[in-house]
């Protein structure tokens, strides 16, 4: 059995999607599903994906605007504005947050992918499985505003606590919006 | 003023001679013991993540030289490769071995520094001078290859941009005894010393099970008696034609640490010395680049490709979207995974044990806050 099947034996009725490119294999799981996912991937005696690497987010509304304006261009102003609405409503959710998994044993890696819509933003932590999580989940919550429900310490990592937006969002201009960082000294 | 019974909270960094660039760790005390430690990173935070998908994919090359500054060259190759496997490119052999050469060399110079200072924070100055005598003869090759000393930007995306210096095999057998001579002056000077032995033996020692469990990779995962090496375990370049030994540690403490860099220094030699055997072997003219567009266009997909970093699993994810410049990189530094199991570690250690973990595990700003 490849790798692939054996994840799609391990998930059942939980996979969403499942894509291989370059040889890496990409799962997708509900996200309410996700503890119970990364468990059962751990837990299989054949998988043994027992060893959580990295969590990664990504902010996916550029690559969605993208083909939409070339349709734009190529329709021109036949039907504009009107369905635009339904369009966006139509288009997947807008955040994805990624566990990258690997067996120590059978030195094999994969992917797990979670859809996090705008709307909402709160994804259950996997601290409890992997403490190793800690530190990248607070990073996702710094960087893209998606909440882990149940981690111990979800601050800000990389920006100071105050401030005020989430940096790798797609919206956020590369140059910043003129933040700056105030120390208060308490006494 | 503090009552009798109540903890005391030091502040140590960020702007500290021992606290290795620009980290802080607000440790809370109970006399000299420490009862909770939060490290505090972000103190460098350049937006690297940000900044790459406003790059094309070559010009991202030098930004990766700022990650881990001690071994410019291993992120160089990590980044290459991830996007070499996004773009399906496959690099000529030749390339290979040479960018097997320099990464070993980075890794030996990157351990130098994480030994040298190791000892320079335990009250060890003698062997710092010794190693970074030999350090500086590593970077001489650097700049004498590419021009660089210590951001290399070396490589291209396909291979590498030049090829070796023909007098290489020269410098190289001049460079090799006094390696062979510095490390093992610091093996003399340090590993059977009874005040070293006495600083690092048992200091913040920690379990297989919890450093799997906190993502630990590198020679910290190996320090507790784990064998794991991604040239070993998942082959890339041409590790799997060469014959070396992963040292592994037993109780992961600073002297474990200290032990297993002290080894792969070692190891390092005896690849670097394969290589060149193999390049020896190489035609002149074999080359050096794979057929590479002149535009970059990375097709829509996401990869991630890690490497052994002297520091551990270096990986970079990148998301590709059919233009020339990456959607998203991702980085993932090895020493970021290390460090966030920092309070676990030196809880219930000293305050002066808490530099010397530091040191052991060797956090570079640069990588942890990207």
């Amino acid at each position: 059995m490849s790798l692939k099947q054996q994840i799609e034996a391990c998930l059942g009725s939980d996979l969403v999607a499942i894509s291989e490119f370059r040889g890496d294999i990409v799962a997708e799981v509900p996200k309410n599903r996700v503890v119970n996912c990364l468990k059962a991937l751990r837990d299989d005696p054949e998988l043994k994906m027992d060893f959580l690497s990295d969590v990664i987010g990504v902010d996916n509304k550029a690559l969605y605007e993208k083909p939409k304006k070339k349709a734009k261009k190529k329709a021109e102003a036949e039907e504009e504005p009107e369905d635009d609405g339904a369009k966006k409503a139509e288009l997947p959710p807008r955040f994805e947050v990624i566990y990258l998994l690997l067996s120590l044993e059978n030195n094999r890696r994969m992917m797990v992918k979670v859809r996090v819509p705008e709307e909402d933003l709160v994804v259950p932590t996997v601290t409890t499985i992997w403490k190793a999580a800690t530190w990248p989940e607070r990073e996702v919550y710094d960087m893209f505003g998606i909440r882990f429900k149940g981690h111990p310490d979800l601050r800000r990592l990389l920006m100071w606590e105050d401030f005020g937006a989430h940096p790798l969002r797609k919206d956020y201009p590369l140059e910043g919006r003129g933040e700056e960082r105030h120390l208060i000294y308490e006494d | 003023m503090q009552g009798p019974g109540e903890h005391v909270k030091i502040n140590i960094g960020p702007s500290h001679p021992a606290m290795h660039g620009t980290l802080r760790v607000i440790a809370e005390t109970d006399g000299e013991t420490i009862i909770n430690a939060d490290p505090e990173i972000g103190y460098l935070h350049r937006g690297v993540e940000k900044l790459g998908e406003h790059l094309t994919f070559h010009q991202f090359i030098p930004i990766t030289d700022r990650l881990n500054y001690c071994s410019a060259i291993a992120n160089n190759i990590a980044y290459e490769m991830a996007v070499e496997k996004l773009m399906g490119i496959e690099v000529p052999e030749k390339a290979q071995l040479i960018r097997v050469i320099m990464k070993e060399l980075a890794r030996i110079s990157d351990h130098i520094v994480c030994v040298g200072i190791l000892g320079v924070d335990l009250g060890a100055f003698t062997p710092f001078f010794y190693l970074f005598i030999q350090r500086e003869e590593i970077y001489e090759i650097f700049e004498w290859y590419n021009g660089a000393r210590l951001t290399n930007t070396f490589g291209r995306i396909g291979g590498v941009e030049a090829d070796l210096p023909e007098d290489f095999f020269e410098r190289w057998d001049e460079l090799k005894p006094n390696l062979f001579k510095a490390i093992d002056e610091t093996d003399k000077l340090l590993t059977h010393n009874r005040i070293w032995m006495d600083r690092t033996i048992g200091t913040t020692a920690f379990s297989p099970e919890d450093a799997l469990n906190w993502g630990f990779t590198g020679p910290c995962l190996r320090a507790c008696g784990v064998k794991r090496d991604l040239r070993k375990d998942e082959p890339y370049l041409l590790y799997d034609k060469f014959e070396f030994d992963v040292p592994v540690g037993k109780h992961g403490d600073v002297f474990d640490r200290y032990m297993v860099r002290m080894i792969e220094m070692h190891e390092s030699i005896k690849i670097i010395d394969q290589a060149l055997k193999l390049y020896k072997e190489m035609p002149k003219d074999a080359p050096l680049m794979a057929n590479v567009p002149k535009i970059l266009k990375a097709p829509e997909g996401e990869v991630y490709h890690a490497i052994e970093s002297p520091n551990g699993e270096l990986g970079f994810y990148i998301k590709g979207d059919g233009s020339d410049k990456p959607y998203r990189i991702k980085i993932r530094p090895p020493c970021y995974m290390v460090y966030q199991a920092f309070p676990e570690l030196v809880k219930g250690e000293m305050i002066a044990d808490l530099i010397a973990c530091l040191s052991s595990l060797n956090i570079i700003a640069g990588e942890l806050d990207r």
